[in-house]
């Protein structure tokens, strides 16, 4: 069984490894939740992978919101973005939603639990980057989607099969080392 | 005359005010319906929606049940709980509503399924691991400790004297 003072070393050893290889892995994780990619509170929608329930909503002020069925029927994959004028982190992820547009992709916006007056000045502040609006003021077609708080954000295929899902803001490690790939599996 | 006829008011007016009272105590004491977050429900079946709410996790504050938090999302959760109750359906397919919705990660308890069987039989893992390392030792130490070597010997007689 090898040489006996070698063994000991080994056995005392472990202990310190397997301390360094959790320290480490604690690191990585406050690292990652540092970069905003990694979250301790969220978990998978069990959406993913499947089609997005059904709803239909109303836009403000008279115009037209969407359903599951515009969904169903877009040819172009869509981020539907769940938000809310109340909501601080909306605020912080609008200059990236932003960007996301420009660069091409449609995005629907849902507003959860909001007010059309307080939402019109939430629009012309942070900027409007929604190809459509609809409202959720019950927040019901929220709770049917499995979002439990805003911003929460859903990558949807043509055929209204939800892709990737991110509950909290899109921020640029996310957009980069999740949506962007997602986008090209699509295309 | 006047007088008798103002005695018998003022008694059928306290005799009134009393049972009125009473009924209202009775109702008091023994009430059949109560509503909580919007719905109207029977005692029954508001005990039957607080047992599914007290296995689910408020999401928002994720420590405390959907019974016990203030969170707004956790209240709307409690009046979809009772509608349902209301509606006859059984815990199990509100728990299943939910946990469609949300999976497993609304569930306080973990259930058993194959990404759970590590979490679930880790303390029976732990134990034979213990057991077999405990076993390991007492068979070690009970192996007889081999003679000494002959200059071992004499260098121990050296030692001794």
């Amino acid at each position: 069984m090898g040489h006996p003072l070698l063994r000991r070393r080994l056995l005392l050893s472990l202990p310190l490894a397997a301390a360094t290889a959790g320290g480490l892995g604690f690191y990585i994780l406050l690292e990652r939740a540092r970069q905003g990619t990694y979250n301790p509170q969220t978990f998978s929608n069990p959406l993913v992978g499947h089609r997005v329930p059904d709803f239909r909503l109303v836009g403000i002020d008279g115009k037209h919101g969407f359903g599951s069925s515009q969904l169903i029927a877009s040819k172009k994959p869509i981020l539907l973005n769940f938000f809310a004028s109340w909501c601080v982190p909306c605020a912080g992820e609008a200059p990236y939603l932003d960007v996301i547009s420009k660069s091409g992709v449609d995005i629907w916006g849902i507003a959860y639990q909001d007010k059309a007056k307080a939402l019109a000045f939430y629009l012309a502040k942070y900027g409007d980057p929604y190809t459509r609006l609809a409202t959720d003021p019950t927040g019901r077609t929220a709770i049917n989607f499995g979002v439990y708080g805003v911003p929460e954000s859903f990558l949807i295929a043509p055929g209204g099969i939800v892709r990737w899902h991110i509950a909290g803001p899109l921020v640029p490690p996310i957009i980069n080392e999740q949506l962007r790939p997602e986008l090209q599996k699509i295309a | 005359m006047t007088r008798t006829f103002l005695w018998a008011l003022a008694l059928f007016g306290l005799m009134f005010s009393l049972s009125a009272g009473m009924s209202i105590a009775s109702a008091n004491n023994t009430p059949t319906t109560i509503t909580r977050d919007g719905v109207t429900l029977t005692m029954s079946q508001e005990r039957r929606a607080e047992v599914i709410g007290n296995q689910l996790r408020c999401l928002v504050c994720q420590n405390e049940t959907v019974e016990n938090s203030q969170a707004g999302l956790a209240r709307q959760f409690r009046g979809i709980i009772r509608r349902r109750v209301v509606k006859g359906w059984s815990n199990r397919q509100v728990i299943r509503y939910m946990v469609h919705r949300y999976g497993i990660f609304i569930l306080l308890k973990p259930p058993l399924i194959p990404m759970t069987v590590l979490l679930w039989f880790s303390p029976v893992i732990a134990l034979v691991v213990g057991a077999t390392v405990i076993l390991a030792g007492r068979r070690r130490r009970m192996k007889p400790v081999p003679e000494l070597e002959p200059d071992e010997q004499k260098r121990l007689k050296e030692l001794l004297n």
